[in-house]
């Protein structure tokens, strides 16, 4: 009898800890994901990967097309788009190009471009040294700005890809940033 | 005894208590059992309501009855309802009935745990209906909700749905470790794992998915509520989350929840098709290591539910195999089936007659199953019809069918009384015929390229839309044969025998009919 | 009738898949190599299940019949076979092994990743698709142009019902087309089956499919993925033309473009505002805010005698319409349709239903699009 009781004690803390555990699992699959993502690339994920570490050697003879795209998030009124539409890129070169985003209404806003590459496998590849992407992008009203995008192709990149597609999504952060804005328009890093 | 028994007669030593009471606080496993056959009962019926709502709408072309808002809320409401108020509780409360009795123990091993997992559904779901008359009405994101549809773009009803999926997820928690710790514990002396009815070990592994998967389940609307209410940003790519994400979170939980829904049906077709073979079952030892691969399997897979979502090559490849890979051990049941039926000497009463046509349509199903599992043809199957079609050849026919086979099967032990053989089997014809006629011309019409979960569609899908709409009303109506049927039965008729069954086997058949209120109060010899 | 017929498409779709492609219960075979490709591994994945179930349901088809106890049968007493078990084991992996292999190749296929002669940007909205073509000028709108009235049922349904749209993508044949694929908002589904390319659209990502379509014709599809209320209502159209008259085609577009531009340019009378607002109203304004202006309760708000509508609300009422309304379902449709357009349904509106709130002219709204 009091064995049973035991049993009982012993299975149900047993199973009620892996439930706990699994809980904790479900929210253990999102760092997991993103690990997941930077190795494999999926989903064109590009993670910050900030400034490049070590250096990459360059292959002036191996030419790849970059395709900039923008994209305006679900009722973000401003204006974006990339100063030039397409690239031509050599192996290890360091790129320097822009997108011009402008607030054409009449209040402060800020904004978080989300950055993605087709095809997905090329995304490890493409180092950004310094990218609008990092930082949120405020704009006071009216306000135009060219945002620059800094990049290098890595040498890994596989050869059968001929051409890189990045698209910046821009989306409408402000509501929730309602009190950054009230004290003013500093940058906040993300 | 043991704890549990003690409680149940310190309160009611000569059986149960009067009134109301009796269902409110009752810790007895036959009493829970009955309530949750009986919500589920209730349930199927409402989401059947929404199914109508939802195939007379499709009846035609064009839209006559509801608006497309309304038609994404039943939708949304008859998947869920289905899923987690149907099809779960009525395996609970089978498992509830039969497990106690099959492994030959007094009751479950926890039985106050077992009251409250009953009574949490009856909240959860009336949480959820009650969604429908809120302001921007119900859930209308499907029953998978994806995100950013079922979070930024959700209506405000969502976080009442987040707390009903909660709530019935905790239910479902509670009812996995009661059954685990039954049939762990309360074995009858004798009663090894290798010697356990299959029903209880397809519940056996079945609860221990719940346990791995509902807290996943539960994981992924917190993690919605967050984003919703406290800026969170999961599923955001706002904030640097992912939409994909919620996707991959969701199948880690559905694609075992689909084998939920299946497992304990594998078991009651294992019960009855020897029954009425008059034969032992055909490799029982082969049936338990199919299950548990099965089980193993579900939790490889997930990704075929995503296979347009944009995932690399070598992700595409990887889950096309393993779901393909559990085409062989569903293949080995239903071999084993019809290896028990071969040479038997076979009558067939309703149960049977309904485990059969289980075995037929659900391989139908399962066929279907591994054409989608294809990944390069799913981009053509995907969220069509032909999905459609499928799942609800496995869940219909499949689970559906299972759980009227197992009501008629042990129906009369329950009740003491013999149902109306020929009104059930009028009820499994009509219900055959019914199934098929709604849900086959699915396959034709999401072939020729009907997206699901329209509520309007191009001229060229008309006529077999109207034909399975017509399948549809006659399905649902024959379910009342099927209630009327149970209603009777409960109330009175020709008295059942022990063994109620010719060819019946395991020990539930050696207690009365009906059983006393504590099963087995001596645990009985197995040998 | 319906009943015969449906006789036939069953006997049909087990005798001939050339009868089954008539009646339209089979898939396409589509117009592009992975479309034949897929459909041909269909095709023999679906034969192999026949097949499987012949074998499978005859034996339990003869146990019914011989094995039953009414016919006097005597129940076996085997329950176990060792071999028998290894064997049904093995055969289906090795028919599974059998289908794998076509399957990864097909797939391989798919996944091809070289160069494309054009690229165009698909993104998703509730509840139109955008197109833009990379590198070009060209950059619009697809919305359903079925009306309102055959949704409803006031008339006569006509042939491509719910798969037509107002401006069609236009792709020349043998070419190889890259499809960049997002979304504005919810996930959508970008699906052409003739094309046999299904790519879910996903906010805040990119995703690619492409084809190469051999025959000149219009494919229509539709979004494949649940988006909200009109997602039954978001169809795809692709026109597919002989490399000159795509080119002629492009031509045509900036033509259509300057000539936008000079329409902005002349002076518009109110009631051509009106008359030209009311169809601009139908095809992106009429889903959410319904025929009668009145919205729906609790979802989208009425513009029937609002404070916006009245003199006063004039440049407000147009700036909502062309920068939308941040966290609502009103997109910015500056974006979406051009200043005349825009002039024109906001006209339409203030003058529609009993509204009384003046005009505004594409001057004006292009002088708002620059402030």
């Amino acid at each position: 009898m009091a064995e049973q009781t035991s049993s009982h004690r012993r299975l149900i803390i047993r199973l009620t800890l892996s439930c706990v555990l699994m809980f904790g699992f479900g929210f253990a699959l999102v760092p997991l994901y993103d690990v997941f993502c930077q190795v494999t690339g999926l989903n064109g994920k590009v993670l910050n990967n900030g400034p490049l570490q070590e250096t990459v050697v360059s292959d002036v003879n191996r030419r790849v097309k970059v395709q900039l795209i923008a994209v305006n998030n679900g009722g973000m009124p401003w204006g974006f788009r990339p100063s030039e539409s397409s690239l031509e890129v050599h192996i290890g070169e360091m790129k320097q190009t822009a997108y011009v985003a402008t607030n054409p209404t009449d209040r402060f806003m800020v904004a978080q471009a989300v950055p993605s590459v087709a095809p997905a496998e090329a995304a490890q590849y493409l180092r950004k040294v310094n990218c609008f992407c990092f930082d949120r992008q405020p704009l006071n009203a009216k306000e135009q700005r060219e945002m620059p995008l800094l990049f290098v192709l890595d040498d890994e990149l596989p050869v059968h890809i001929k051409t890189i597609t990045l698209s910046y999504t821009l989306f409408d952060i402000t509501p929730e940033d309602a009190l950054a804005a009230a004290s003013g328009s500093e940058e906040v890093q993300l | 005894m043991s704890t549990l028994e003690q409680t149940a007669s310190t309160g009611h030593h000569h059986g149960p208590a009067k009134g109301i009471t009796r269902w409110l606080y009752t810790t007895n496993h036959k009493d829970i059992g009955t309530m949750y056959l009986i919500f589920s009962l209730v349930m199927f019926m409402v989401g059947g309501c929404m199914a109508l709502t939802i195939r007379a709408e499709l009846f035609q072309p064009g839209l006559q009855l509801i608006q497309p808002e309304f038609f994404n809320q039943m939708t949304t409401m008859h998947g869920l309802i289905m899923v987690f108020g149907a099809v779960m509780p009525a395996f609970v409360g089978l498992a509830n009935w039969m497990v106690p009795m099959m492994v030959g123990a007094p009751d479950m091993a926890l039985p106050r745990m077992n009251n409250w997992s009953f009574w949490i559904l009856p909240f959860a779901f009336s949480m959820m209906l009650m969604t429908l008359f809120m302001e921007g009405g119900g859930p209308n994101f499907g029953w998978t909700f994806y995100a950013p549809l079922s979070t930024t773009y959700a209506p405000p009803s969502v976080t009442f749905f987040i707390f009903a999926v909660h709530m019935m997820g905790i239910s479902s928690i509670m009812g996995a470790i009661n059954i685990i710790a039954t049939i762990f514990n309360l074995r009858a002396p004798g009663m090894t794992f290798m010697k356990m009815p299959l029903f209880v070990w397809t519940w056996l592994i079945t609860a221990f998915l719940l346990i791995a998967v509902m807290p996943v389940l539960a994981g992924v609307v917190t993690m919605m509520l967050m984003d919703i209410h406290f800026g969170t940003s999961f599923f955001n790519a706002a904030g640097g989350g992912d939409p994909v994400l919620f996707q991959h979170v969701f199948w880690f939980f559905g694609h075992p929840e689909v084998y939920i829904m299946i497992l304990p049906a594998f078991g009651i077709v294992s019960e009855i098709i020897p029954t009425f073979a008059r034969k032992k079952l055909f490799g029982y030892t082969s049936m338990v290591y199919a299950t548990s691969s099965i089980a193993i399997l579900s939790f490889i897979v997930w990704a075929h539910h995503m296979f347009t979502v944009g995932m690399p090559l070598i992700g595409e490849l990887f889950f096309m195999f393993t779901t393909m890979l559990i085409a062989v051990p569903t293949g080995v049941k239903v071999f084993n089936w019809i290896a028990t039926m071969f040479r038997g000497s076979m009558t067939f009463e309703t149960p049977m007659l309904f485990a059969v046509a289980f075995v037929v349509l659900f391989t139908i199903g399962g066929f279907s199953g591994l054409m989608l599992a294809i990944a390069p043809v799913d981009f053509q199957y995907h969220d069509t019809y032909f999905v459609v079609a499928h799942f609800h050849y496995v869940l219909v026919p499949g689970a559906i069918f299972s759980i009227m086979a197992a009501t008629y099967y042990w129906l009369p032990k329950w009740t003491g009384n013999m149902y109306n053989e020929s009104m059930g089997k009028l009820h499994f014809w009509l219900s055959f015929i019914g199934v098929n006629i709604t849900f086959f011309p699915m396959h034709f019409i999401g072939l020729a390229g009907m997206p699901r979960r329209i509520p309007d569609y191009a001229l060229q899908f008309a006529d077999f839309n109207m034909v399975a709409s017509v399948g549809a009303f006659l399905f649902g109506f024959a379910q009342l044969l099927f209630i009327y049927n149970i209603v009777c039965c409960a109330r009175g008729g020709k008295k059942a025998t022990d063994r109620v069954w010719e060819g019946s086997h395991g020990l539930e058949w050696t207690l009365p009919s009906p059983p006393p209120y504590h099963s087995f109060t001596q645990p009985p010899k197995v040998d | 009738m319906r009943c015969n017929r449906l006789a036939l498409l069953l006997s049909g779709f087990v005798i001939s898949p050339a009868v089954v492609a008539e009646w339209e219960v089979n898939l396409v075979r589509g117009v592009t190599e992975i479309s034949h490709a897929i459909f041909d591994l269909h095709m023999i994945i679906f034969y192999v299940c026949v097949a499987i179930a012949v074998v499978v349901f005859g034996v339990m088809l003869w146990s019914i019949i011989y094995h039953r106890k009414s016919r006097g049968a005597k129940a076996h007493h085997f329950h176990e076979h060792l071999w028998v078990e290894i064997l049904w084991t093995i055969i289906p992996f090795g028919i599974l092994v059998a289908m794998a292999v076509p399957a990864s190749q097909t797939l391989i296929q798919m996944y091809d990743k070289s160069e494309a002669d054009i690229n165009i940007q698909v993104t998703g909205y509730q509840w139109k698709w955008r197109y833009q073509y990379l590198g070009q000028d060209i950059d619009f709108f697809s919305n359903l142009s079925t009306p309102q009235d055959q949704i409803n049922n006031e008339a006569t349904k006509g042939e491509n019902y719910l798969l037509e749209v107002d401006q069609p993508v236009v792709i020349p044949v043998g070419k190889k087309v890259r499809f960049l694929i997002t979304a504005n908002d919810v996930i959508h589904s970008w699906w052409v089956p003739a094309l046999a390319v299904k790519q879910d659209a996903i906010p805040g990502f990119i995703n690619e499919a492409w084809t190469v379509v051999d025959e000149p014709g219009i494919y229509r599809g539709q979004c494949a993925e649940l988006c909200g209320r009109d997602h039954g209502f978001m169809p795809v159209v692709v026109d597919a033309r002989s490399e000159e008259d795509y080119l002629q085609w492009v031509a045509s577009q900036t033509q259509a473009q300057q000539a936008e531009k000079a329409a902005a340019e002349q002076t518009w009378t109110m009631e051509a505002l009106i008359s030209k607002g009311e169809e601009v109203y139908k095809t992106s304004c009429l889903a959410c805010h319904q025929a009668n202006g009145q919205g729906i309760p609790g979802a989208f708000p009425g513009l029937v005698n609002t404070p916006l509508m009245s003199g006063d609300g004039l440049m407000e009422h147009a700036r909502i319409v062309v920068h939308g309304r941040t966290g609502t379902a009103m997109q910015a449709f500056g974006e979406q349709l051009s200043d005349v357009d825009l002039a024109a349904v906001i006209t339409y509106e203030r003058n529609a239903w009993g509204n009384d709130g003046g005009m505004i002219t594409p001057q004006q709204i292009k002088q708002l699009k620059a402030e």
